[in-house]
């Protein structure tokens, strides 16, 4: 059903740079349009540095989808604070990182499926999916 | 020889060229022959290399199930989507496809028949000729299918691209005129290719004339106002044209700010105010002189 | 340490990314740029990210901001070349920019910011 997702570690402003080239790789194999690529790399770039800044580090996943259609998937965990009011969070504007506050609400925007699952101190999972 | 596959086997390897011809001769007479779409010489061509392909595929005692992935069969699949391919893009129909592969029964059951002693050997020999052919034709059938598919949205695609005409009206200023009911995917393509020709042309005004647009609900609105605020990014002004007075009505009712846009009401004040932007003028000729 | 270069052509400054952008980087930018402003005394910058396929909402602030911090050291700024992937994608993002000028490339930019810094010609 899936292909073994690329899993890449999130700590630095390095593998930032590195998660976004993994979801440029993915999609260009999936065949996304340059549009659909740009706005996955930069969904991955926005949620990469979310992990990085808020969750104090974490990992990435690339997931290549086949069914129930073609797709990639991006899954971001963290063990970090978590998101206390996640409705809130996504509200443009919304930060606790001194950044535009465009992160959660702007990815959102650029994928198709979008979740976050947060249980504060434990695990804070953010999923973004974007249909070829 | 014992396996009905064996028998298969041994009934077309007794005298392939002639099993050939018969088969040949089975297709042509079938009634969905297409002699308009495909000429004999290559009809020939790719039943001997189909007979070869199975003829190898049994030797190799591998029995072929259900799109069996397995590489003894590779040959005969790969003759028959290249096969399906071909149809599917001719114009061939479902049943002019399918032909092709059960048009091969008749001639192996009298091959069968030649080859066997009859009786229970004959039976259980046809049964299996049966069942590898009905697996052999719906596999052609869904190969075709897909093709059918592929071509299909390939159209749909070529169709979404030819609606959107960007053209050069002078130099540094493009036009799109928008013909139709604009659904989300077609704004979009419609917003990428304008964008593309905007960097293709080096023009810094483009014009988006909406005259032959029927509606303008609140999505196609937001998708217009998008495509502004991205050709701004991108250094270049955007004039929406075309505006009829429904459109209009619908847009304040609809409580749509366009007031960020420069808007007009026809294509030809449009062009003249991208003239004036751009440090041309138009003007009447004097009397009398004309080139 | 990775830096961008800055080029004086004049009253000028010109950028150009050429190097994937990380926050660090765009940061050190946003230095450079100012210090490099006033050493200099130029009076309009050029940034030229033709080559960049992500601007995500960071990098667009960082270069907002320089927009901004420019216009206070007296300095006007033109950012060039955006690719249309990246200008679709930065609206859907609702990134939005308030002192930056644009342009579809190096020479129609220059051509612009020359046109409003020598003022409008009798």
């Amino acid at each position: 059903m899936t292909a073994t997702p690329d899993t890449l570690p999130i700590h630095s402003e390095d593998d930032v740079v590195r998660v976004r080239h993994a979801v440029r790789r993915a999609a260009v194999e999936l065949g996304f349009s340059l549009v659909d690529q740009t706005k996955l790399v930069t969904a991955a770039s926005e949620l990469a540095r979310n992990t990085l800044i808020h969750g104090g580090g974490g990992e990435a996943r690339v997931e290549r989808l086949d069914t129930p259609r073609r797709g990639l998937r991006l899954v971001f965990e963290d063990r970090g604070p978590g998101i206390p009011d996640v409705e809130r969070a996504f509200q443009d504007g919304f930060t606790t990182g001194g950044g535009l506050g465009l992160g959660l609400g702007g990815s959102r925007r650029l994928v198709n499926d979008f979740s976050v699952e947060s249980t504060p101190g434990v695990l804070t999972r953010v999923t973004a999916t974007k249909w070829k | 020889m014992t396996n009905p596959d064996q028998r298969i086997l041994h009934s077309l390897e007794r005298d392939p060229s002639r099993f050939l011809d018969v088969w040949l001769g089975e297709q042509a007479a079938s009634g969905t022959m297409r002699r308009d779409l495909i000429s004999e010489a290559e009809l020939r061509t790719q039943s001997q290399a189909f007979l070869s392909a199975l003829i190898a595929a049994l030797r190799s005692g591998v029995p072929f199930e259900g799109g069996s992935n397995h590489p003894a069969w590779s040959g005969v699949r790969a003759q028959l989507e290249d096969l399906s391919r071909q149809r599917a893009q001719r114009g061939f129909s479902f049943s002019e496809v399918a032909t092709f592969v059960f048009s091969f029964k008749q001639p192996l059951f009298s091959a069968l028949r030649e080859s066997t002693d009859g009786g229970t050997e004959l039976a259980e020999a046809s049964w299996e000729a049966n069942v590898l052919l009905d697996r052999l034709g719906l596999y052609t059938i869904e190969v075709y299918q897909r093709s059918r598919e592929n071509i299909i949205e390939r159209q749909r695609q070529e169709m979404l691209e030819l609606s959107t005409p960007v053209v050069k009206v002078w130099d540094g200023v493009v036009a799109l005129p928008l013909i139709g009911t604009l659904d989300s995917e077609r704004t979009q393509i419609v917003m990428e290719t304008l964008l593309q020709r905007i960097v293709e042309t080096g023009s810094t005004i483009a014009i988006i004339d909406i005259t032959g647009v029927p509606t303008v609900d609140t999505l196609v609105a937001q998708h217009l106002l998008r495509t502004v605020a991205a050709a701004q990014l991108m250094g270049a002004d955007c004039i929406i044209s075309g505006i009829r007075p429904q459109i209009a009505q619908t847009i304040v009712h609809l409580g749509i700010d366009l007031s960020g846009v420069t808007t007009k009401a026809n294509l030809a004040d449009a062009i003249q105010i991208a003239m004036e932007r751009t440090g041309m003028r138009v003007e009447r000729q004097a009397p009398g002189r004309t080139p | 340490m990775e830096r961008i270069p800055i080029l004086k052509l004049g009253d000028l400054l010109l950028v150009t990314i050429q190097v994937d952008m990380h926050d660090r980087l765009a940061l050190t930018l946003q230095d450079d740029l100012t210090t490099a402003i006033v050493a200099h005394g130029a009076r309009g910058v050029l940034i030229d990210i033709s080559a960049l396929d992500v601007v995500d909402s960071f990098i667009g602030r960082v270069l907002g901001n320089i927009a901004s911090m420019s216009r206070l050291l007296s300095a006007e700024t033109m950012i060039v070349g955006m690719q249309p992937a990246v200008a679709i994608t930065l609206v859907e993002l609702g990134v939005t920019w308030r002192h930056v000028r644009t342009a579809l490339n190096v020479e129609q930019g220059m051509r612009r910011l020359r046109a409003s810094l020598d003022g409008p010609r009798a």
